[in-house]
């Protein structure tokens, strides 16, 4: 029988308060694709960090290569062998990709020897079809080039086993093909890959082997063919998911807040937005779809009175909001969910109460005179927090003590308990696990049967799907069409996020003036 | 074996550190200024009983304390409040100068007004001279994004530079022998004292304003409206917090109260304009603004130490310890509060490992 490159027996890891891994076995062969799948939270990071030298398990075995190993830190692992690339690359900006390479790799001289780092990066980056100029700068680079570095890096100190932290989320779907070319070209060659991962169709397209953990504990461990979606959906969440069931039927078609014509300038000083129309109803869902950066961020922004826009016009119940400031929009009813949720939607070291007023403080409800009624405000938080089910501790706890499912029940409640005419909600579901995408996905589906209008950007198809009531898509700063959810498929909308015009466009519902 | 030192982090602040840590490091300053003292051949026991004494062993050494004390607290809450919003505010020795040269300018061409309208009067004069001289910084970092650390440092020089072309020239007393200085003040611009010491009314002005600020900024509007700029621009843009105004507000009002210290120092203590009328009270008061955490109070009882340590230096001083030395006392005391810093958030595990 193969002898396991890498085997980890009987690995138990604690942190105050919460068990991270209990009593797991995982196996990896040399020259398989490994996906280590769960929820987040399930305990994925934690074993990979043990395995990366980063944490000491507080009991277990870990083999490599067939020797016992006690790895004390990420420099202990590289040395047998071992490299982790994680989700936030760690590379120098203004440094090209042979430097960086270089960088902290022990044994060199005084003087960087640029030739030998530069033919030894190129010849790495062809034996695995990495297409990187070692001679390129970082900063040059794009994100799916700077991941391919990192694996670069790894190779470049003799790493065997790799292991990639959810490394597609910050990558575009054909980005994420090439990625996957290197890990099979890789693979092929000997190595041995670890994907950390929640995304199923990834796993089915790339994994040799599956190991599902929850709760610390491994579900269940066996080789791709032999597992469906449906198994291993039920292995990493153990309740079916209950699609919801919503009447998608509007009675009223009443538009609320239109746009036309809009262009909004992004941070770059480029034309985010360009020439955007698009019509949003009472009780409905329209969704945004796109590959991340093609505008969304900068339009959402637009509306809610953040940035300003250079041309067009946005009109909320017949009045034109364009010259508004924010303040003064949140009063006529238009609410929020930014992107970024911890220094934006939250103020990171501010307490959950004074979060839960951000966008209201001025309220008259909260101030005795001119003094904070803290009673009330608190009464006000507590409220907020029980109806939406924020798991807290103290109201009292900087914001940031709250996991990311939490605060985003948290951002949501907030926005939606004043009330909205208008809901605007960037990557509500970003990072969450099932669980609370499902309670995030609950709460907007009950706003959208109290009236609200709601404009969502989402990243992932599927949600899209169950939760539009129609979708707009956006390629390029431009709304290249405005489908019924009905009249459409995930094809024709993967088409056009792509920029490609799909075949029913010219003939549905076009609202692009 | 070796004996491995390791931080640990703490899960949170111990309360136990935050009482011990202040003291031990001001203990250890004392031991490592000793060392210094033994160098220089003095006493460091003896010395250090002279200091105690001329800081706070008599009621006049007190009250000395206290005069030293008031522009330190005063500058120390103006920096404090625009440190609330990250905006760093290096510039309260210029609004202390700015402070004093505007209440000089009216002490002189108006003394023979009553004393209750020239103080209110140079009050007013002295927090705009140095809210304006704030408001310069305060429009240029909210209009343009110019960063207010270099220009506040530099626009001290000139306050300072322009105090001195005044009192080397113009506004001279032709009877100075030469000296830089302003004629004396008529009395009736002297600050009121309390009782019969050197103390005056500025010390309940700071004490006021250190009631109002911790109000302000615990329990107002306003005051959660700089908590969120200090954390976040984009999160107080989010909710609806005009960032620009609020940084010139905020460095308005914080030049001003530097103002007051100004204004305070020529009409309470010299009754006169002079050159190097601040000796740095308005760098002093970022430590002091630090070391008081940004909390009113705490500000006002480390300006009170801070004080001492002053007071104190000069009482070695004239038993023939050099000021250097109590300058190297006051690092000392400061280096070790700071480093002492980390103990609040980790704690030393001593472990023992076999050495391989």
């Amino acid at each position: 029988m193969r002898v396991p490159i890498i085997e980890m027996t009987g690995i138990s890891k604690s942190f105050p308060g919460v068990i991270a891994n209990e009593d797991i076995t995982f196996k990896v062969y040399g020259g398989e694709i490994h996906a280590l799948l769960g929820e987040n939270g399930a305990g994925k990071s934690t074993l990979m960090s043990i395995l990366a030298g980063l944490y000491q398990p507080d009991a277990g075995i870990i083999k490599v290569k067939g020797q016992t190993v006690k790895l004390r830190s990420p420099r202990h692992a590289l040395g047998v062998g071992v490299g982790m690339i994680y989700q936030h690359l760690r590379l120098v900006d203004n440094f090209t990709v042979a430097e960086n390479i270089a960088l902290g790799v022990s044994g060199q001289g005084f003087f960087l020897n640029r030739v030998e780092i530069e033919a030894a990066s190129q010849n790495l980056s062809d034996q695995f079809g990495m297409d990187i100029n070692p001679r390129a700068k970082v900063n040059q680079l794009s994100l799916g080039e700077q991941q391919r570095v990192e694996i670069l890096k790894m190779l470049y100190r003799g790493c065997d086993i790799l292991i990639l932290d959810e490394p597609t989320t910050v990558l575009t779907p054909r980005e994420t093909r090439d990625l996957f070319k290197v890990l099979r070209l890789m693979a092929q060659q000997g190595k041995a890959i670890i994907l950390i991962t929640h995304k199923l169709n990834e796993v089915k397209a790339i994994a040799d082997s599956i190991t599902v953990l929850r709760r610390g504990r491994v579900v269940g461990s066996a080789s791709n063919q032999d597992l469906t979606e449906q198994d291993l959906t039920r292995m990493m969440v153990d309740r079916e998911i209950i699609p919801v069931k919503t009447d998608r039927h509007r009675k009223v078609r009443e538009a609320v807040l239109e746009i036309k014509n809009l262009d909004v300038t992004g941070d770059q000083g480029h034309r985010a937005v360009q020439n955007a129309s698009l019509t949003i109803e009472r009780g409905e869902i329209m969704v945004i779809a796109g590959v991340a950066g093609n505008g969304q961020r900068e339009l959402i922004e637009a509306i809610g009175g953040l940035r300003p826009i250079e041309a067009g016009q946005i009109t909320l119940a017949a009045e034109d909001i364009s010259a508004l400031d924010v303040r003064a929009r949140l009063r006529r009813g238009i609410n929020m969910v930014p992107e970024n949720r911890l220094g934006m939607g939250l103020v990171p070291n501010l307490s959950i109460m004074e979060n839960g007023i951000l966008r209201n403080y001025h309220n008259k409800d909260f101030y005795r005179g001119i003094f904070f009624d803290y009673k009330r405000m608190r009464d006000y938080v507590n409220k907020l927090v029980e109806k939406y089910n924020v798991q807290l501790a103290d109201i009292n706890h900087p914001v940031n003590y709250l996991s990311g499912g939490n605060l985003q029940k948290l951002l949501l409640a907030r926005e939606i308990s004043q009330a909205p005419q208008v809901l605007l909600a960037s990557y509500p579901v970003r990072g969450l696990d099932i669980a609370s995408a499902e309670a995030v996905f609950t709460i907007l589906q009950e706003e959208r049967e109290k009236g609200t209008a709601i404009l969502l950007v989402l990243e992932d198809l599927e949600d899209v799907f169950r939760l539009a009531d129609r979708i707009a898509v956006m390629f390029n700063g431009q709304i290249n069409a405005v489908l019924d959810v009905e009249d459409t498929d995930v094809e024709e909308i993967g088409f056009l996020m792509l920029g490609m015009a799909g075949e029913k466009v010219n003939g549905a519902e076009n609202q692009v003036n | 074996m070796v004996l491995r030192i390791r931080l640990i982090r703490r899960e949170q602040e111990s309360a136990v550190a935050r009482m011990t840590v202040p003291v031990l490091s001001v203990l250890m300053a004392l031991l490592f200024g000793g060392l210094f003292l033994f160098i220089y051949g003095a006493e460091a026991g003896e010395t250090y009983i002279k200091m105690y004494q001329g800081a706070l062993g008599t009621s006049y050494a007190f009250s000395e304390t206290l005069v030293k004390a008031i522009p330190l607290m005063l500058a120390g809450l103006a920096v404090s409040l625009a440190f609330r919003m990250k905006l760093w505010n290096i510039g309260a020795e210029g609004q202390i100068y700015m402070g004093a040269f505007a209440a000089s300018g009216i002490a002189l061409s108006w003394g023979n007004q009553p004393a209750w309208f020239l103080i209110t009067v140079m009050l007013l004069a002295g927090f705009l001279a140095g809210g304006l001289w704030g408001l310069i910084t305060g429009v240029l970092r909210a209009r343009w994004g110019v960063n207010e650390t270099i220009t506040t440092l530099l626009l001290n020089y000139v306050a300072i530079l322009w105090v001195d072309s005044l009192v080397f020239g113009p506004w001279r007393d032709p009877q100075s022998l030469g000296f830089p200085l302003t004629p004396r003040f008529s009395m009736n611009a002297y600050l009121p004292t309390l009782g019969d010491s050197r103390v005056h009314i500025g010390l309940l002005i700071a004490l006021l304003i250190a009631i109002i600020f911790y109000y302000l900024l615990n329990y107002t509007r306003w005051g959660y409206e700089i908590k969120v700029i200090g954390e976040s621009h984009l999160a107080a843009r989010y909710a609806g917090i005009n960032v620009p105004r609020n940084i010139m507000l905020v460095m308005l009002i914080s030049g001003g109260i530097a103002g007051i210290a100004g204004m305070i120092e020529v009409t309470g203590i010299t009754h006169r304009l002079q050159s190097g009328i601040s000796p740095g009270y308005g760098y002093t008061a970022i430590i002091v603004a630090w070391l008081g955490r940004l909390n009113p109070f705490a500000i006002i009882v480390v300006a009170f130490l801070m004080g001492a340590l002053l007071v104190g230096g000069f009482a070695a001083q004239s038993s023939g310890i050099p000021f250097s030395i109590v300058l190297i006392l006051q690092g000392l005391i400061l280096f070790f509060l700071l480093a002492g810093e980390i103990f609040l958030k980790y704690r030393l595990k001593l472990s023992r490992r076999a050495a391989e």
